[in-house]
């Protein structure tokens, strides 16, 4: 697949409609990846014209600043903000709630304005109008669950774009007993991601995938890279993976597409 | 000696409101000891949040049974207040039911309905004493965070409002066998569906006896209001005032925006900008980073710790706390509260600048605690009063990392990475963009 970078476009005398801003986990981790790809083809498929930073990009601060490194948070901020100004850029789609919440609410305080969308919220957007056609027998037969993600859902009241979504490809969302604003976080935020986790009875998304498992649904759908590997690992902790799958938002709709180009 | 107990009661009256003035004026000068942050803007959103969530309980019904007790007991205090306010003055006056030939059968229905509310909150508190003690409902039991004072506390406030409700139901039983009796100066008035029932166990007694139980439970529940008034500042208790102020000056942003450091802020300009000159420092006022104690922190979140009644709804959805972790955000904010009067309490006897080798980071919250959050706002989406415990966290993190350099070794590593490489794992920046031609 061949994404153009907005250096590249800016080459040509050309600024994308919108950036991807890929993330971290999005760019490295190889479940992630995935996740970039679906949506890089979703985008293609409705036609939206847009662009990544490519080596330009860096992390958004996130972890640093949950971690109280606000220091390096706002030198990334700072650095991430001239690069994208630079650019002019004014439209930003993420797969990661974590860059979303950071770029939608924490750049403004500090010079960066732009209008940032959740892929879920666009591609919400985009079923709506008719820019994405999806099979919907796609998943016939097939039982869903969501996990709200903390940085979607709590952080940013976005709890029915990705249950819309997903009403577009599964006939009924199970829920889990916690959902929603209550629910459970997977436990991967406030940099736990990236450290042990502190003495305790057992581990947070441990905890979580027992709603999942209470429910036993055929997919989890997530919308948050750290969420897919939290709660992936908990179906593994279960020996689960054979029955549950955990999957992105856009990886499930790009399984449904209804488009000759698909795969 | 006709006006000794008007007297009295003006006495009385005047020495639970000042007092109560007094203790309200301690607490506004320590919470002002917080640092300033600005939350008088957007003053509509404000008070619709007020209204909905304080005014209207719109948090508290997430939970149905408590929150319908609790609006029981709410609707009782609040409504009852009226009739505090007869009370006041048949006191300074020396009249009886003043009210009553000005208002005429709304009276009769004013009473009535304040006996329902008072049986209402009999009823409720009689729930909660046994949630309380019945160590069924584990945010409630009496040991963790609510050992000692905070278990006692919550007793002391459910037993004074059972004797207030007795208090008043009784004085009304008595008031209203005397009016049936024709007895001088009570005058029929008022409407008594309730505390009609214990007619049955006074009937035995005589006129004398019946005015000095009316004249007794009319002066111990008056006293015990003011009693219970000029406790309410010691109490957790104190929220029934607090969720007003506390819940208009919420946060109104997204949860998951978090406060800049402006002292962060002009260090890391000073470092990216070299033609920029730094301000003159004052001798002894090196910024801080974070917050370290309670005088770090700003006003708001001092405001949320003497807001917090220690329901403990925050600590029940928190992901660290239900596996097992030392975090509890309620008892973040409860040690907020403890350490706040503690330095305020050194600080009137010693003067304003007064230090102890004291702080609230480490003396009263260790670091397990924090490095437990996951960030995930539970807690503040559970407050049905719109307390902020993440944003005290936050602030603690800080100070433990840009302060004491105290983070753990594993987000030292992550720190690096960022810094190096543009990412919290360790992956060369040159390969950011691999994913696109992968399969």
């Amino acid at each position: 697949m061949t994404i153009k970078t907005v250096a590249e476009l800016a080459a040509e005398g050309k600024s994308p409609e919108f950036l991807f801003w890929v993330g971290c986990a999005g760019s490295f981790d190889d479940k992630a990846k995935k996740v970039s790809r679906a949506l890089a083809r979703l985008l293609t498929e409705a036609g939206i014209e847009f662009a990544i930073l490519g080596t330009e990009e860096t992390c958004t601060g996130d972890p640093a600043r949950r971690a109280g490194n606000e220091f390096l948070f706002q030198m990334m901020a700072l650095q991430n903000i001239q690069v994208l100004n630079q650019y002019g850029i004014k439209k930003i789609v993420t797969a990661c709630p974590h860059c979303f919440n950071t770029l939608r609410n924490e750049y403004p305080t500090l010079g960066g304005h732009y209008e940032v969308y959740h892929h879920s919220q666009l591609l919400n957007e985009l079923l709506k109008q008719g820019r994405i056609r999806v099979k919907p027998d796609a998943f016939k037969g097939k039982k869903v669950t969501y996990h709200d993600p903390c940085y979607l859902g709590r952080a940013n009241g976005e709890y029915e774009a990705p249950r819309s979504l997903i009403r577009q490809v599964f006939k009924e969302i199970e829920e889990m007993e916690r959902h929603g604003r209550q629910a459970l976080c997977c436990g991967a935020g406030g940099a736990q991601m990236f450290k042990e986790s502190e003495k305790g009875r057992k581990e947070v998304n441990v905890e979580r995938t027992e709603d999942v498992l209470r429910v036993a649904p055929d997919i989890v759908a997530v919308g948050c890279p750290f969420c897919k590997i939290m709660i992936g690992d908990g179906v593994k902790h279960f020996e689960k993976e054979d029955k549950i799958r955990v999957a992105d938002l856009a990886e499930i709709l790009q399984e449904a597409l209804d488009s000759p180009s698909a795969v | 000696m006709k006006y000794l107990p008007n007297i009295l009661f003006f006495i009385l009256l005047s020495a639970g409101i000042g007092f109560f003035t007094f203790q309200i004026k301690k607490i506004i000068r320590y919470v002002r000891m917080g640092r300033p942050t600005d939350r008088s803007d957007r003053p509509a959103e404000r008070w619709k949040t007020m209204a909905l969530v304080a005014l209207g309980q719109g948090k508290m019904v997430r939970r149905p049974l408590a929150g319908i007790m609790h609006i029981l007991i709410y609707a009782g205090f609040f409504i009852i207040n009226l009739e505090i306010l007869e009370i006041i003055l048949d006191g300074l006056l020396g009249t009886h039911r003043l009210f009553a030939p000005l208002l005429g059968e709304v009276y009769d229905f004013l009473i009535g309905s304040f006996e329902f509310l008072a049986l209402g909150v009999l009823v409720a508190c009689g729930v909660f004493l046994v949630r309380r003690y019945g160590g069924r409902v584990p945010r409630l039991v009496r040991s963790g965070d609510l050992k000692g004072w905070p278990s006692l506390d919550a007793t002391i406030i459910l037993f004074t409002e059972i004797v207030l409700m007795t208090l008043f139901l009784t004085m009304n039983a008595a008031d209203s066998l005397l009016q049936e009796r024709g007895a001088e100066h009570y005058v029929r008035a008022g409407a008594f569906p309730v505390s009609s029932f214990l007619h049955s166990f006074l009937q035995g007694f005589g006129e004398n006896t019946l005015i000095f139980l009316e004249r007794f439970c009319w002066w111990a529940h008056i006293i015990g209001v003011l009693a219970f008034l000029n406790y309410l500042p010691y109490s957790k208790h104190f929220h029934i005032i607090l969720a007003f102020p506390n819940t208009y000056f919420s946060n109104l942003e997204p949860k998951g925006k978090l406060r800049t450091d402006e002292n962060v802020l002009k260090e890391v300009k000073l470092m990216l900008d070299p033609s920029a000159q730094p301000e003159p420092v004052e001798s002894g006022s090196l910024p801080s980073f974070g917050a370290k104690d309670v005088t770090d922190l700003t006003w708001k979140q001092l405001l949320d710790a003497y807001s917090c009644t220690e329901c403990g709804r925050c600590t029940s959805e928190c992901p660290a706390h239900l596996t097992g972790k030392l975090l509890s955000p309620r008892k973040i904010i409860m040690s907020v509260r403890d350490r706040l009067e503690e330095l305020g309490r050194l600080r009137d006897k010693h003067g304003p600048d007064y230090k102890d080798d004291k702080t609230l980071l480490g003396h009263y919250i260790t670091p397990e605690e924090l490095w437990a959050c996951t960030t995930c706002n539970a807690c503040v989406e559970a407050c049905p009063v719109n307390i902020d415990p993440l944003s005290v966290i936050i602030d603690l993190r800080r100070s433990l990392v840009m302060e004491s350099s105290a983070a753990p070794a594993a987000l030292n590593m992550m720190f690096t990475n960022i810094e190096n490489n543009g990412a919290p794992w360790q992956f060369s920046p040159a390969d950011r963009a691999l994913w696109t031609t992968e399969s």
